[in-house]
């Protein structure tokens, strides 16, 4: 049986970097007692895997990862211990079965993320809120990708679902997932470079949460990755 | 939630900020209006190492069960943030609270290796405190030292209020309600100093005068406060089971060294080797409860999420009860995917029928430390580890499987001569023709065995304190023959070689037995920039050498010279419980190579079975 579990990640934790988040939930499950399934040969591991990870200093309330279980567990019994031997800092939110089907984990259906960018008052000139619509009107945003082996030209427009300005903060809803990828910090440093701003002002980003597409047409219908699992409910069997 | 002391921008601009974070699974949280003492706990190097420190979390779990203190921890600031603190003047900080260190009552720094003593300045200097404790005012905080080399605390003197000599699960209680009590009653910070050298183990350095010879050596070192005994008595818990042990140990975010849970199941060492300052110090042996380390290791390991444990003691082999333990961890744990570590086994049928279970032998290598190549070098440090031994050991690991071998030595031993040193080359030669002896098709392809040697450091209450060092050319020497030695081999390309570097030995040394004068160096090379002395890349061995000209003070007088039979030594006034006779008897026994046997096949009365329990009364009852 497979789980999904959903967690938020605030305050200093956000200065803990994936790997260490991965370690951290290692112990957690062997804390709280999580039926956990391990792989076999000589030094077994625990099937877990993340969804996308998330960079230092970047917090969230929309995490994910999903394990294989040995034996079924209330959802609400996990959460509850996994929350107990937590700390400060993150915050298991749900954990919910998912189908066992190999295409369906977390990291292959992860088709988008959004974020909300913040910035220190007074950061950023007066009129950022034009600049930015006018930077986000263009038809096209040509920047060079750096991945590990190669530069690849990518218009990242077209990555970018939706945005919007609240208030202080930008909203974005990006691409993300194996295929097509964007982060929001290569969007605000095109804005800074487009709009002619120095490059050492730092943002801040939250991310929201992360989304599968239920369409499979091409016409995008983004979900919450934790919509397409359920509450496993023991209780009720055992009332039964 | 808690600020941190860092604001994001610096957090984002270091390496691993996790290292100043806090907030760790099982790391105590209290409110500080509701203690009475507050204790920074230090160790100073990288947050990755004192983490690793089973002590410190001994005490920092003992301190926490009394609601009057609260134990917070402090490590030392990498190179890049202490470039950012100093520019910025951001005094150093704990990190549970994230308070300045100089707002506490207490500094406490665990002191485990000579070459961390400019970090102990770094922390003093970014924590805004007076580097010497004579310039210290009545609301900075008291700076204590404890681990092993307060054994000889005086190159730390000045930069001390108190030492405290021996285990830390004695006194600390008494300490710290004597601190309530100045504290309440308006005490001074000398009268509080006064009344806390009147505590058995406690060491006050500004008590006492050093007065020297023309000839540099110590001539006399008495109290000058009615205060301070002339002898400061080492602390033992002679009830290592039904004492303190945390049993929810802090859980590090980032790897740290020590990632694992640690049982130690027991104190002290029945061995006797000469040059180990460890296995004199912690007299008598005493061995924990097998019962109770079971339960230890079920409760550590659910409360903690780790996936190793590891044992920890001087020599494991020796524990009495070590077959059921092992025995147990595994039945009980190999099945949840628990690892199992068992450094310092003797390698016999036993530790190789074990290390099968745990490890795999593919990739694991295994240990052995003759620490001298010839027979005749082992009977002088008093090794009892003989060549049958390890050829014995070596044949059994290989017929298991096993096809790495790692040997560990020292080079520079007293008494030392060319052919010594060569063996060491002929024992890993010998080594590696026993793999080959094996039947070419029965045999994993090549064997690797890998040989590494430090070089000696005479240290305090070892029968070696006497013995002189030699100069860090002569170190290179010695281990340029035996590398040359290891490539005139036949099996040369089975073998590998590495040395330490001498420079840092010749240092180790000094800082080992040094005396008071010494502190004038280690301030001198912190302002001239040496910090992380340990860590061979930042280590500058130019900067001590200008340090050494700058203040006058002459190394060959610390290093080159064999110390007289009757030498008063800077460390004397400490009191081990293991005699200067039994340790002046021992130098000359190794001089003539004669064996002395360990404490569980004859009693060699060093003095030790004073302290009423361990080994010495063994059978007994």
């Amino acid at each position: 049986m497979k789980a999904r579990i959903k967690f938020r990640k605030y305050g200093a934790l956000r200065f803990i970097g994936h790997l260490d988040v991965m370690r951290f939930f290692q112990k957690v499950m062997r804390r709280a007692e999580i039926p956990i399934a391990f792989t076999g040969g000589y030094s077994p591991h625990m099937i877990m895997s993340f969804a996308s990870p998330l960079g230092i200093g970047l917090t969230s309330d929309g995490e994910y990862f999903d394990i294989e279980l040995t034996e079924a567990i209330d959802s609400k019994t996990a959460v509850k211990r996994m929350n107990e031997v937590s700390i400060e800092g993150i915050e298991i939110i749900s954990f919910r079965k998912i189908p066992d089907d190999k295409k369906q984990t977390g990291m292959t259906i992860l088709a988008g993320a959004d974020y909300l960018v913040s910035v220190r008052k007074g950061a950023l000139p007066s009129d950022w809120k034009e600049q930015f619509s006018k930077f986000m009107s263009q038809p096209e945003i040509q920047v060079i990708k750096q991945t590990k082996r190669s530069e690849r030209m990518v218009d990242i427009r077209a990555l970018i679902d939706s945005w919007e300005i609240r208030d202080e903060q930008i909203y974005l809803l990006l691409a993300a997932g194996s295929s097509e990828n964007l982060k929001p910090d290569l969007v605000m440093e095109t804005f800074l470079k487009y709009a002619n701003i120095s490059d050492d002002v730092r943002f801040f980003y939250h991310r929201l949460e992360m989304y599968a597409d239920e369409s499979g047409n091409g016409e995008r219908k983004l979900i919450p990755l934790e919509n397409l699992g359920e509450e496993i409910c023991m209780n009720s069997k055992t009332d039964l | 939630m808690r600020k941190l002391a860092l604001d994001d921008e610096i957090l984002l601009s270091i390496e691993k900020p996790a290292r100043y974070i806090g907030n760790e699974v099982n790391s105590i949280m209290k409110n500080k209006n509701e203690v009475d003492i507050r204790f920074a706990m230090c160790f100073p190097d990288v947050y990755e190492i004192g983490m690793s420190h089973l002590g410190i979390q001994i005490l920092y779990d003992m301190f926490n069960r009394r609601d009057d203190v609260w134990c917070e921890r402090v490590y030392s600031p990498w190179t890049d943030l202490d470039t950012i603190m100093r520019k910025e003047g951001i005094p150093l900080f704990a990190l549970e609270s994230q308070d300045p260190i100089r707002e506490f009552d207490f500094l406490g720094i665990t002191i485990q290796f000579e070459m961390c003593y400019t970090n102990i300045l770094q922390i003093l200097e970014l924590s805004q405190i007076p580097l010497h404790s004579c310039d210290r005012a009545e609301n900075d905080p008291i700076v204590i030292g404890g681990g092993p080399c307060v054994y000889n605390p005086e190159p730390l003197a000045e930069f001390f209020d108190l030492f405290y000599i021996g285990e830390g699960e004695t006194v600390y209680d008494e300490l710290l309600d004597t601190y309530k009590k100045c504290r309440a009653e308006g005490s001074t910070r000398t009268e509080f100093l006064e009344q806390a050298a009147r505590i058995e183990g406690i060491y006050v350095p500004s008590f006492y005068d050093a007065e020297y010879n023309e000839d540099g050596t110590l001539r006399s070192f008495i109290p000058n406060n009615i205060c301070a005994p002339a002898s400061v008595k080492k602390q033992v818990v002679m009830d290592v089971t039904d004492t303190v042990y945390p049993m929810k140990p802090v859980v590090p975010f980032i790897k740290a060294t020590q990632d694992r849970v640690v049982l130690e199941i027991q104190r002290g060492c029945t061995r006797g080797c000469r040059f180990c300052q460890a296995g004199m110090i912690y007299r008598p042996t005493r061995g924990r409860n097998v019962k109770r380390l079971k339960e230890y290791a079920k409760t550590m390991l659910t409360n903690t999420g780790h996936e190793e444990i590891s044992l920890s003691s001087l020599s494991s082999s020796d524990y009495s009860d070590l077959k059921e333990l092992v025995m147990f961890l595994i039945d009980e744990f190999k099945e949840k995917a628990i690892n199992i570590s068992l450094p310092s086994l003797r390698i016999d049928a036993f530790s190789l029928d074990v290390m099968s279970k745990v490890q795999d032998i593919r990739k694991s290598s295994l240990t052995f430390a003759p620490e001298a190549g010839s027979q005749r070098m082992r009977n002088v440090i008093n090794k009892g580890l003989t060549e049958e031994d390890i050829m014995g050991g070596a044949s059994q690991a290989f017929e298991g499987g096993w096809t790495k071998v790692k040997l560990y030595f020292m080079l520079g031993l007293p008494t030392e001569t060319e052919e010594d040193m060569k063996e060491i080359a002929h024992l890993c030669e010998k080594v590696a023709r026993k793999y080959y002896e094996i039947p070419k098709d029965q045999r994993n392809g090549k064997c690797q065995i890998t040989a590494s040697s430090s070089f000696f450091v005479p240290k305090p209450f070892t029968p070696f304190q006497w013995a002189p060092m030699c100069t860090a050319e002569e170190y290179t020497r010695r281990a340029h023959l035996v590398n040359d030695e290891f490539k005139a081999q036949l099996n040369r390309k089975s073998l590998k070689y590495n040395w330490h570097d001498a420079n840092v030995t010749v240092l180790e040394g000094i800082m080992a037995r040094g005396d008071r004068r010494i502190g004038k160096v280690i301030e001198e090379a912190y302002r001239l920039g040496c910090l992380f002395d340990s860590w061979t890349e930042s280590f500058r061995d130019d900067l001590w050498e200008k340090a050494f000209l700058n203040t006058g003070i002459e190394k060959e007088f610390y290093t080159l010279r064999t110390r007289d039979k009757n030498e008063l030594f800077p460390w004397d006034f400490i009191d081990t419980g293991v005699s200067r006779k039994f340790l002046r008897k021992e130098w000359e026994r190794a001089m003539n190579a004669e064996v002395t046997p360990n404490c569980r096949e004859h009693c060699s009365g060093c003095g030790a079975s004073k302290f009423g329990g361990g080994v010495c009364y063994e059978g007994k009852n």
